[in-house]
């Protein structure tokens, strides 16, 4: 038993266990919750997204905190999984295949997407450090979201039809628009669950704790602690910020499948420039690197506007301020030392009690 | 003596401009196996220039650097670190926010051949290579002190221990020949005894060349079997410690007239 907790709760181990206990209890409270009929219909509408955005969230993670690249398009990567997903699910769900088959299969095939396409667009824009990597990656978000915003795609016995700007689609009896431009997907059959939710939530902690302590891992983290001092053991900087960015967009494709999967219709600007910037607040607020800080703050941050709808017109001034606020804050040397001696006496207290 | 050996390093007429000004010309020397040898000169003489034209940070302008008589000319800094230099940094450059182990274990980058997804899957082999990098890791910080401060982050550690750190990870990528720039900047004179006798240590242990740039002359003099002096980018003087303490030109480039 001890053996055990040592290995849950070492030094190395630590911060994995804790996520995943936060997901798993959080899981099983809310199910208890669903079940006994205690949560409102609200709540339980926002359980799905609530996933979708930590999916792609703890992807924007391995990007910004363990890479250390700023990137303001993964809404962009979410956009593309989604219509993926539409498109797929479209032509399963005519042929009457089981819902949760076609689930699986678009958050496969919208995670296969949106990292081809990441691995492209890494390719000419990992060049770019800093702030153009940013401004580069911001309009390529922009980019993706008026490609489909003018995207009419449709399916009928002739299989699938593309259009662009115009709709000039001529679809034979029975045949259905998947997605009509401006107004988004429409008719999707809805197959997002909770539990998948939560299993995706799982699989994208157990994808980018077992990235970060590998030897791929230690590549990306030494290519944003000093890249020069990176390329003088042999490792290729260019090629490990372009893996992290092609998980990052893989995470965000498989997230923005099952958000898609989740509602009947949606727009494409469901997915614009402000929801990078939300993804990015979470990953701030609930801190670089640290994986179950952007779990909470993720949740918190998409319920508590819905809780706060009187706000809702200030919600982004509030945001930005927040921003504003954490980076000075945790800037700020005396506040650095101050925490670094709370978290001495903290663990001095366990090491204390473990050896008792 | 020497001369029947394989020179590990062999520099010929090497030189490298910067816009119209010529940093380093005209440098020849070798490295023979199992030799520390010392590259020394005033500020400003070049020295760590060399270096990084040794590890192709700059591509030199002129002159040959033969690697165990491979040419490194057409080769990237990661490639000339894989075929066997290694080095540590004038400016320490450590991975900071990782632990003490981690940045040894990342040294360790190409002696570890799993794949990514490997490594995601946590298939078989990941297992069996990280506990083998990790027997690695830890054999080179007990020669270096670190062991016990294995979990620490790197940016932690106290100057003295983050140099040594440096060497280590730069010993980890399995080099033939280490270049070390000042490694001994900051260090009070027990440690850098210390540190003497760590260096003799790694070079008896892992049998590699050690190329060194250093201002402190005990260090040097104590443990150099051949020193190349640097003024102003030109080579001024080759030899032996003893050769060097007494050759005119160097004193009078070090002291003045």
């Amino acid at each position: 038993m001890k053996g055990l907790l040592n290995w849950l709760f070492g030094a190395k181990r630590r911060s994995r266990t804790i996520s995943f206990m936060i997901v798993i209890v959080s899981y099983i409270v809310l199910s208890l919750m669903i079940a006994s009929g205690s949560l409102s219909r609200l709540m339980i509408s926002l359980l799905v997204p609530v996933c979708a955005y930590i999916v792609a969230a703890l992807g924007l993670n391995l990007n910004v905190g363990i890479s250390g690249e700023l990137n303001l398009g993964q809404a962009g990567f979410m956009s593309i999984g989604a219509f993926t997903a539409v498109i797929l699910s479209g032509i399963f769900s005519a042929n009457g295949m089981n819902p949760v088959l076609i689930l699986l299969i678009c958050i496969i095939a919208g995670a296969v997407m949106a990292s081809v396409i990441g691995w492209l667009i890494s390719v000419p824009v990992l060049k770019l450090q800093g702030d153009y990597l940013a401004i580069v990656t911001l309009a390529f978000g922009q980019i993706i979201m008026s490609l489909v915003n003018n995207l009419y795609v449709g399916f009928d016995a002739n299989g699938l039809h593309f259009a662009f700007v115009t709709n000039t689609l001529e679809l034979a009896e029975g045949g259905k628009m998947l997605i009509s431009g401006p107004m988004g997907a429409t008719g999707v059959s809805t197959a997002s669950t909770f539990t998948a939710g939560f299993i995706l939530v799982l699989c994208a902690l157990f994808v980018v704790y077992n990235l970060i302590d590998s030897r791929s891992g230690r590549a990306i983290m030494a290519a944003r602690d000093n890249r020069i001092a990176a390329e003088s053991v042999g490792i290729s900087v260019s090629r490990t910020k372009t893996l992290a960015f092609v998980i990052s967009s893989c995470l965000a494709g498989a997230a923005g499948a099952l958000y898609a999967l989740n509602y009947s219709s949606f727009v494409a600007t469901k997915f614009e420039f402000n929801d990078s910037i939300l993804l990015l607040v979470y990953v701030v607020l609930g801190g670089l690197s640290n994986m179950s800080g952007t779990i909470i703050s993720t949740a918190l941050l998409v319920i508590l506007p819905e809780m706060l709808r009187f706000l809702q017109f200030y919600r982004m001034l509030i945001y930005a301020v927040v921003l504003i606020v954490i980076m000075l804050v945790s800037n700020n040397e005396w506040l650095k030392v101050k925490a670094e001696q709370l978290k001495k006496k903290l663990t001095g207290k366990r090491k204390g009690v473990q050896q008792s | 003596m020497t001369e029947t050996k394989t020179p590990v390093l062999k520099v010929t007429d090497l030189g490298i401009d910067f816009g119209g000004l010529t940093a380093v010309n005209d440098l020849s020397m070798n490295v023979y196996e199992n030799e520390i040898c010392g590259l020394i000169g005033p500020n400003g003489a070049g020295k760590t220039t060399v270096f990084n034209m040794l590890t192709k940070v700059y591509q030199p302008s002129r002159g040959t650097i033969e690697l165990c008589g491979k040419s490194t000319e057409k080769m990237s800094t990661i490639e000339v670190n894989r075929a066997g230099i290694a080095r540590t940094f004038q400016n320490i450059r450590l991975f900071m926010n990782m632990s003490v182990l981690d940045n040894v274990k990342t040294g360790l980058h190409n002696d570890i051949s799993y794949g990514t997804i490997e490594s995601i899957l946590r298939l078989p082999r990941f297992a069996k290579q990280e506990k083998e990098a990790d027997a690695k890791a830890m054999e080179l910080l007990k020669i270096f002190g670190l062991d016990e401060k294995a979990d620490v982050i790197a940016g932690n550690l106290p100057y003295g221990e983050q140099r040594r750190l440096e060497i280590a990870r730069a010993l980890a990528t399995d080099p033939k020949l280490l270049l070390l720039d000042e490694p001994a900047a900051g260090m009070n004179p027990q440690e850098t005894d210390e540190l003497m006798k760590t260096i003799r240590f790694v070079r008896d242990h892992f049998k590699i060349a050690i190329l060194l740039i250093e201002h402190d002359m005990k260090l040097v003099m104590g443990i150099c079997e051949r020193i190349t002096v640097l003024n102003f980018g030109m080579m001024l003087a080759q030899g032996t410690p003893a050769e060097i303490q007494s050759d005119p030109e160097v004193i009078k480039a070090y002291l003045g007239e």
